[in-house]
């Protein structure tokens, strides 16, 4: 299974939840497969899926996931620290590693070679870290948000892409309508 | 009431309930005074980018957010700033140590200096620069205008503002 599987796969569970998706590919995918209002598309600032989405989760109440890369959680590493020290039990990190960077061409990450995501989430003190395989990502998330206990996913997947169309929405747009939804 | 008292009041009562960190020596006092303030959630970041993406979380999320920081982020930061807080136009007070500037010790600090202003400048974000104490006073103004534009806004706040290094 590539990444874009996978969101097919879980983009049933996804429907109902705040969802911050990460730049490029990811985002085009989801917006492809399953356009929700309560999707924020990132356009642009790649690495920073993790943190918006944490901001999400430590001001209001509903789940919040966040759909990050490898490649994304490796551009900010700063982020696993910050998050395992301000647990908010609505957040759920979902890290699709497919051990390239899937949007730049699928050049291998170092996520793909000798460094574990999940070691080093759970060394940062992420207190639950779970490592799937593809197929086993939609029971995990479910579980996650089941658990009300925030919880790192590590999907391992393999890598490649398919032909989406570029997002078009306008930024203030997809922002105004994600904010809607938080309130409603 | 110290300059950092009046900085976290002023933050208080606009309802600035969530702040990010990252720390400068001139800034400390002000952080110890965030961190101090039950009303405030206070998320130290480890770099500024990570900062301003939990900035833009937390406004989403409902709340109004602001990031302290030295002015060497502005050269970490530009993409973060340019493609998510003005992109999708959103509102943040951005509390900057302005090292580099009259009674710094640290001549490297100098060099970043020289390139602040032209880099907030070049990306039209509204700068202000406190230079006296008396000019905390503008900085309730300040946050006020940045909540009603939506924009990033830049308060440069240099040593001698901050009363100096003391004996060097």
């Amino acid at each position: 299974m590539i990444r874009s599987d996978i969101l097919k796969d879980i983009a049933p569970i996804l429907r109902d939840q705040l969802v911050i998706c990460n730049i490029g590919l990811p985002s085009q995918e989801l917006h492809l497969i399953d356009d929700q209002p309560t999707n924020f598309y990132m356009l642009g600032t790649m690495g920073l899926s993790s943190s918006i989405g944490l901001g999400v989760a430590l001001t209001q109440d509903k789940t919040v996931i966040s759909i990050d890369g490898d490649g994304s959680v490796l551009t900010n590493f700063g982020t696993l620290p910050t998050i395992a020290n301000n647990v908010a039990d609505n957040y759920i990190l979902l890290i699709i590693d497919n051990g390239s960077y899937g949007s730049t061409g699928d050049q291998p990450t170092y996520a793909g070679q000798k460094t574990s995501l999940t070691a080093v989430a759970k060394a940062c003190g992420c207190e639950n870290v779970i490592e799937c395989q593809a197929e086993d990502t939609g029971k995990t998330l479910q579980a996650a948000i089941d658990s009300k206990q925030m919880t790192i996913i590590v999907a391992k997947c393999e890598s490649g892409n398919i032909k989406v169309p570029v997002i078009t929405k306008d930024p203030v747009v997809i922002r105004d309508r994600f904010m809607t939804a938080v309130k409603a | 009431m110290t300059i950092s008292d009046k900085i976290v009041a002023d933050l208080v009562a606009n309802d600035v309930e969530f702040v990010t960190t990252v720390p400068c020596k001139q800034l400390a006092g002000v952080i110890d005074a965030v961190e101090a303030e039950k009303s405030i959630y206070h998320i130290p970041s480890n770099k500024e980018d990570e900062g301003m993406g939990l900035c833009a979380g937390a406004f989403m999320g409902g709340k109004r957010p602001a990031i302290i920081m030295q002015n060497t982020a502005i050269g970490v930061t530009i993409n973060t700033l340019v493609t998510l807080t003005q992109y999708y136009r959103m509102p943040l007070p951005m509390l900057i140590s302005y090292r580099g500037e009259l009674r710094e010790p640290v001549a490297c600090q100098a060099e970043m200096a020289v390139h602040t202003k032209a880099l907030l400048n070049q990306l039209n974000i509204p700068t202000y620069h406190f230079h006296k104490e008396s000019d905390v006073e503008e900085f309730d103004t300040i946050l006020k205008y940045t909540f009603m534009c939506n924009k990033p806004v830049a308060i440069l706040t240099d040593a001698s503002f901050w009363g100096g290094y003391g004996d060097q």
